[in-house]
């Protein structure tokens, strides 16, 4: 039913690390390979190898440039999927209840049967986090690999998101944002996570690590260690200077 | 209203069985889960018990399903039946291409081998190529490591038994500061991934030296923006402060490297730049106690690291005197390199503090007593927790052995190798260039080489030369144009085979080698000379054999193709005799099997190799009887030694009680066994073997017990390489072995036995006020050289690549988005799209690799964005220097190595109105396998 | 956003359609007859054709019945409702009509709040989108009621109202564009808080995440033509308005309200496909693009 649980009893999500990320696509492609392979329609792709390839996916790498006031510019990678927000917008607009939110984990989903592709909820989503998948007419979204993370098939530690487990770098980190004892609560908390445009009132439930500073080494103030101090300035000095420090080991 | 949901299965069946084998989307070798429906591969996921990725698992490795399936795959053996280069063939079987193969090889070998040229490319079976070569006879074989990042990996063995990626990492669960230069997202890219992860948890320090601020230095918490082929300038400034400032671990230096070994100062001995050694050759130090003169590794030695010794005239100094000579020396001073490496003196320095405060200051202990090959006992293990990792970036310059080197020997000042927190070698590493082959080059027609093709070179006397002195490979490696030329130079082959120079060969024969596209220089130059007829009207290289699982642009220029397998359906053996892929921790081997039987005529181009191999009657693939030895791969795999008690693969072998790991007797369900245990095998370093490996006695017994060496071999590092020095001496005209007059002065101002930098060569070829920018390449993390574009998911990814201007560039130029750029270098010119990046070196622009495509190849459309917008900056890049009017090839590579100086690009940039298509534009070639279909709905259905 | 012709005739047609309805409806001495029934056949051809016509729109036409469901919180079903509530009220209120010269009052005014109920749900669908920032006005649903009523008059040959309401459309359409091009920037969403980038610094998106286009591109991001937008808003604003009023101000309302109508006709078309063009979807700025 489109209408949004009062509450639910957990807030499954991801929080990735902008710190760590360094855009590998790993996590794009475990999802489309899993996604295709299992949860609704297949996601398709047209003119695979033709001169306009595209296709669905429901997770996708941006990346951005930024400026600081002092400093060299900074590159950010950007991983982007369904937020599974609280106040899920594409949710309320769904004319026919094909999409929903999950009262046990707050998972938004699609349930394909339902769906008459007229994109709205693509509409009314912020985040680019749906795609109709042009082949099957029907809305296509992250699932949070709902047939994952429950799924008695696979072991217990499996029983992440694909694109959770892919990840070389650790970047994305899967648990119940609503238990603020949670690793990934934790997480947030002391990383200071974020929400992406906030302002839309959508609540997301996935959270965003902001990248560290960086570039310290460039400032004026010392922050870190002083200069090396030199125990000499010449060669023969610095003989000197060895035979003894050498005495002292 | 209450919210009804809909029934949802939670626990789908995910397949029907769980098949693990070896990635081979990258060069990295993962260990991957293949899941099968249906007796069809439906979904690739990562090993989690595998020693290199553990689970994880990057976009290339996840999008294989969509490389097996490509519908670039070739589908049986093909004839040429057009002109080369023209795309047309004829299906045949496989008996007739054996035959035509035999038939051009047979008389070959029978008279004279070495107008074979063998060259393997991105061949993961370097062991078994290269043991088939030597049987042929032919000097001239290698894989792709001479344009790739020999620098790296030579400079790293010569100077301290390995280097980075198979031979080492960095201790990342111990770092606390890790610093990475140049482009490294090509290489060993899982393991990096995971550890710059770990890093990152642990709020450790990352410093990325890159002109390009992409990927791995996106996450730096330091970038350093350095001018293209200024590293090795750079670290020396590091290693200047250090010095300057006493930051060095003397106690490590006096121990475990040569800094102590005393140097023949005498500028007019024959052995000026020689160690001093005893009788037996070993290097000698002075001892602090006693005040003699000491072989190196004598129990209880405490060498002098400050000492002289005066005998018969002649002073010796130690290692480390000439090195505080050298480098103390104010052209290294920050304020003296800045402007050259476009770092600002203060940011030298800072860096150089902060090296300095976390290696001596956070200096971490593990309480694991371990025992020396002096025969020491320690009680725990220190660590300087500091690391480093490189690979091409720094490597694929003319000036890259000695800047390898350079890093290798900062790293080892500090203490930080094989400790804890630094560097640390993988099994079969460390393993000095002493410990290593010879290379070998004498030719005997109908017989076998007399020895392995590639090895270390430790002085002129070991060089690849006739008796005329002329080189005796094609691509004329281990010769005084590059001395240490480990890999061979592959980059070279069809230029120098095509001027006779220095000699003609009858058949080129290669294996996973794009050199008609993207893994040459001087792409349309090559295209050129692969097709060019001499004045009989006949090809001037008469035949070209070609193996290829796909259809690449090589493909269109052999006369005979031998069509390979996917990396599903084939036997491969991930040896330790080859490539390995240990961790620290670990030794370990792996294996491939078709874990789907191929659906098309084609055959693993390795069992190929073992029925050619048997037709040619090659010893080594015929029994006494004459019959074929191996059937195939897999049974070489099993059966094969190379030396007694040693195969292939060191797992399940069958030992005095039952099977075991490491040495011992061929085992016939060896390969069982490694399936059963997820495609690998892997021994654990004891534990107070962990660390100081090639001065361990503990690791060095355990290295001699699974047979990674047949007796222990302590070794130390070598900060003063000596056999550079005997190439210097040759060319100050010691010895017997002299090299040409004209390569003179470069042997004796570039093969310096300390590190040194000097200025890229294409800088004094070409004017670099008008060639005022460097033009780099970086590999994709989601695409692997050319085969990545066949992948429909990949390609969607990166489908075209722009040239990345920075900002300087961008505004002088008044470019806007959507614009396009001519690129001039002193070789040629190409007309790109362009894209703005601010974070990104101010000189530099760059551009992402072979993500150009030949119109016609891979089974895309000739449309493809790939081939209109897309772009090789190889057309720019020559295999030879501009000529100076010597009448002389001087190769545009490292003088040393002879690796290709792919990074030396100069250009120059101009805007221009957009063409149709991205230029050169080259013609279409015929497919052999036709086009990919419309549309994709991916899914296996049970 | 995409100006997919199917939707712009949708919202055109039935918005026309469903105008002319209101009028029909409400009128106190409404037509009879063959008179009737011309009337409500070009007000159904209108309505049902642009009804039809958004099917057009969806992936899964066949299943279109499902979307009567969501009735509690979607307008798109609210919509489907409207229409469906309107059409057969009108339906039964023009059948007495035409065939038995009877006028239930009752059902007209009935019919006719359904049918504006209708062009104001349509409205709603584009309103309610807080990621379409221009769209996310009390405005856009006053315009389309205001087209939709002035339109109808045109149609059911009210010159008077039809000034009137050509005057107020033609108002509320200047309005419209004018508060229209600041309130993207007055929603206070831009690459900053898309990103949460902003407090470091300036932020520029560098690679796309793919070099190939996608659903979301061809959908939301839709750039094509906008450079002609100002001239498109006064040939717009010239068929809609100014030709059709110089038009009924003119003697011979027949043939030149025929005219006017089709002019009108043309206008709204045009301020439709910019309305959908012109459109930027706040997803555009993940992108580097509005």
């Amino acid at each position: 039913m489109t209408q949004l649980p009062e509450k639910t009893e957990r807030k499954m999500g991801l929080v990735i690390d902008l710190d760590t990320c360094v855009g590998c696509h790993a996590c794009v492609v475990s999802c489309k390979g899993w996604n295709t392979e299992n949860y609704g329609a297949p996601l398709s792709d047209q003119k695979p190898y033709g001169a306009d390839p595209s296709g669905t996916f429901l997770n996708r790498v941006h990346s951005y440039e930024v400026q600081p006031e002092s400093g060299p510019a900074q590159l950010i990678h950007f991983p982007k999927s369904c937020l599974h927000c609280e106040d899920a917008p594409c949710v309320t607009v769904c004319p026919t209840g094909a999409s929903y939110k999950r009262t046990e984990d707050g998972i938004v989903l699609v349930n394909e049967k339902d769906c008459i592709g007229c994109g709205l909820c693509a509409w009314a989503c912020p985040y680019g986090a749906r795609e109709l998948d042009k082949a099957e007419g029907v809305m296509k979204k992250c699932t949070l690999c709902v047939d994952r993370i429950y799924n008695e098939n696979l072991p217990e530690v499996d029983r992440v998101p694909a694109c959770v487990r892919t990840c070389p770098s650790n970047a994305r980190h899967f648990g119940d944002l609503g238990d603020p004892d949670s690793a990934v609560s934790q997480l947030v908390a002391e990383r200071s996570g974020m929400d992406l445009m906030p302002e839309q009132g959508t609540k997301p439930v996935n959270k965003y690590l902001p990248p560290r500073p960086k570039d310290r080494l460039n400032e004026e103030i010392d922050i870190l260690a002083p200069l090396l101090a030199p125990v000499v300035e010449e060669p023969k000095g610095f003989l000197g200077w060895l035979d003894k420090t050498l005495e002292k080991l | 209203m209450g919210h009804v949901q809909p029934e949802l299965n939670l626990s789908p069946k995910v397949s029907d069985e769980v098949r693990k084998t070896t990635c081979y989307m990258c060069a990295c070798r993962c260990g991957i889960n293949v899941h099968m429906k249906d007796g069809k591969v439906a979904y690739i996921e990562g090993n989690r018990d595998h020693p290199v990725n553990r689970g994880v698992l990057c976009a290339k490795g996840s999008a294989g399903i969509m490389q097996h399936n490509a519908p670039s795959r070739l589908r049986a053996p093909l004839k040429r039946v057009g002109p080369r280069g023209s795309g047309e063939f004829e299906e045949i079987s496989w008996d007739e291409a054996l035959q035509i193969a035999t038939d051009w090889l047979k008389p070959i070998r029978d008279t004279a081998p070495e107008q074979l040229a063998f060259f393997t490319g991105r061949d993961q079976s370097q062991s078994f190529t290269s043991f088939w070569a030597q049987n042929f006879g032919t000097p001239n074989y290698a894989a792709h490591g001479g344009f790739c990042s020999v620098n790296m990996a030579a400079a790293g063995i010569y100077t301290m038994g390995g280097a980075f990626w198979e031979f080492g990492q960095p201790d990342w669960d111990h770092t606390k500061l890790f610093m990475l230069f140049g482009v490294a997202e090509d290489h060993d890219s899982n393991p990096i991934k995971m550890g710059l992860g770990k890093i990152k948890a642990r709020g450790a320090k990352v410093i990325g030296v890159n002109p390009i601020r992409t990927g791995y230095n996106a996450i730096a918490d330091d970038w350093v923006g350095i001018t293209p082929g200024t590293d090795g300038l750079f670290i020396l400034s590091l290693v200047h402060e250090l010095m300057k400032a006493g930051k060095i671990d003397l106690d490590y230096l006096a121990r475990y490297t040569n800094a102590p070994v005393l140097v023949n100062g005498d500028t007019k001995s024959p052995e000026h730049g020689l160690f001093l050694k005893d009788d037996n050759g070993k290097p000698l130090v002075m001892d602090r106690v006693t005040g003699k003169l000491t072989p190196f590794d004598q129990p209880g030695v405490k060498p002098d690291l400050a000492a002289s010794y005066r005998h018969a005239g002649i002073t010796h100094k130690t290692v480390m005197h000439l090195m505080a000579e050298r480098y103390l020396d104010p052209q290294y001073a920050p304020e003296a390199v800045a402007d050259t490496c476009g770092v600002s003196a203060k940011k030298i320095k800072r860096i150089a503090a902060e090296i300095a405060r976390v290696a001596f200051d956070e200096a971490i202990e593990i309480d694991q007593p371990w025992t020396d090959f002096r025969g020491e006992k320690h009680d725990k293990m220190v660590g300087r927790p500091v690391s480093f990792h490189s690979m091409r970036g720094i490597s694929a310059h003319s000036n890259g052995f000695q800047t390898c080197r350079a890093l290798h020997v900062l790293q080892i000042l500090l203490g930080a190798v094989e400790t804890p927190g630094g560097f640390r070698f993988k099994p079969p590493y460390p393993k000095p260039a002493t410990a290593h082959p010879k290379p070998h080059c004498k030719v005997t027609p109908g017989k076998p080489l007399d020895g392995p093709h590639l090895g270390f070179v430790h002085g002129p006397d070991d060089l690849c030369l006739k008796e005329d002195g002329t080189p005796a490979r094609i691509d004329k490696a281990f010769t005084w144009e590059n001395p240490m030329s480990a890999h061979g130079l592959m980059h070279m082959v069809i230029s120098n085979a095509y001027a006779g120079d220095p000699y003609k060969i009858d058949t080129l024969f290669m294996y996973m080698a794009n050199m008609s596209w993207n893994s040459t220089m001087n792409t349309s130059g090559v295209m050129k000379m692969l097709t060019d007829k001499d004045e009989n009207g006949d090809y001037v290289i008469p035949r070209i054999i070609y193996s290829d699982a796909y259809s690449s642009e090589m493909v269109a220029y052999a006369d005979l193709i031998l069509p390979d397998t996917t990396y599903l359906e084939r036997h491969d053996c991930i040896s330790l005799l080859d490539r390995p892929i240990c961790e620290a921790d670990a030794a370990a081997d792996a294996i491939r099997w078709p874990v789907v039987e191929p659906d098309r005529d084609v055959r693993g181009f390795q069992s190929v190799l073992c029925e050619l191999g048997a037709k040619l009657d090659l010893p080594g693939f015929v029994n006494e009887d004459g019959s074929q030895k191996y059937a195939d791969y897999a049974d070489y795999i099993t059966n094969h030694q190379r030396r007694p008690g040693v195969g292939p693969l060191a797992g399940w072998r069958m030992g005095e009680d039952g099977l075991t790991g490491g040495r011992g007797d061929v085992n016939e369900a060896q390969i069982d066994s490694y399936i059963a245990n997820g495609g690998f095998w892997m021994a654990h370093v004891p534990k107070e073997g962990l660390y100081y490996k090639p001065w361990n006695k503990a690791y060095q017994d355990w290295a001699v017990e699974i047979g990674l060496y047949d007796a222990a071999a302590p070794y130390i590092f070598q900060l003063y390489v000596e056999p550079l020095r005997k190439f210097q001496l040759a060319a100050e005209g010691h010895g017997d072995r002299q090299p040409p007059d004209h390569l003179r002065e470069r042997i004796k101002e570039t093969l310096d036995p300390l590190p040194i930098w000097y200025a890229p060569f294409e800088d004094s070829r070409v004017d670099t006020d008008e060639f005022a920018i460097h033009a780099l390449t970086q590999r994709p993390m989601a695409m692997y050289h050319s085969w990545g574009t066949q992948n429909a998911w990949l390609r969607q990814i990166h489908g075209r690549n722009p040239l990345y201007l920075p900002t300087k560039l961008w505004e002088k130029h008044g470019f806007n988005t959507g614009d396009w750029a001519r690129v001039t270098s002193a070789h040629g010119d190409i007309t790109v799209p362009v894209a703005h990046m601010a974070a990104l070196n101010e000189n530099t622009v760059w551009t992402w690799n072979a993500i150009g495509k030949r119109k016609g190849a891979w089974a895309l459309d000739k449309d493809a964005p790939e081939a209109t917008k897309g772009f090789l900056l190889n057309h720019l890049i020559h295999e030879l220097l501009p000529p100076k009017g010597d009448g002389l090839r001087w190769a545009n590579s490292d003088p040393i190595t002879g690796q290709a100086a792919w990074f030396d690009l100069r250009v120059k940039i101009e805007k221009v109105a957009a063409p149709d298509e991205a230029q050169p534009a080259m013609p279409p070639i015929k497919s052999p396998v036709g086009q990919g279909p419309d549309e994709l709905r991916w899914e296996v259905k049970e | 956003m995409h100006p997919a012709p199917s939707i712009i005739a949708f919202s055109t047609f039935s918005g026309l359609g469903l105008g002319l309805l209101f009028w029909l409806g409400i009128d106190p001495t409404a037509p009879t007859g063959w008179v009737a029934f011309a009337f409500f056949a070009i007000a159904y051809a209108l309505a049902v054709g642009g009804l039809i016509s958004s099917t057009f729109h969806l992936g899964r036409p066949e299943r279109a019945i499902k979307a009567f469901t969501q009735w509690q919180t979607s307008w798109l079903s609210r919509e489907a409702w409207c229409a469906v509530a309107a059409l057969v009220t009108m339906g039964i209120y023009a059948f007495l009509l035409v065939f038995f010269d009877t006028q239930v009052s009752i059902l007209g005014w009935i019919g006719a709040a359904f049918a504006l109920a209708t062009v104001y749900t349509t409205s709603m669908i584009y309103a309610q989108l807080k990621t379409v920032p221009r769209w996310n006005t009390a405005l856009t649903s006053a315009l389309f009621i205001a087209l939709s009523l002035a339109g109808g008059a045109l149609l059911s040959g009210r010159v008077t109202y039809g000034l009137i309401l050509l005057l107020v459309a033609g108002g509320l359409q200047a309005i419209w564009w004018k508060t229209g091009d600041t309130r993207f920037k007055q929603s206070g969403t831009d690459l900053k808080t898309a990103t949460g980038l902003g407090r470091i610094g300036e932020v520029r998106a560098f690679e796309p995440p793919h070099t190939g286009t996608n659903y979301l591109l061809n959908e939301m991001v839709y750039t094509v033509g906008r450079k002609h937008a100002q001239k498109l808003r006064m040939i717009s604003l010239v068929l809609m308005l100014v030709l059709p009023v110089i038009l009924l101000l003119l003697p011979f309302p027949h043939i030149f309200g025929l005219l006017a109508v089709l002019s009108h006709i043309a206008g709204v078309l045009v301020s439709r496909w910019l309305f959908f063009a012109e459109a930027e979807h706040v997803v555009g700025l993940y992108y580097g693009m509005r």
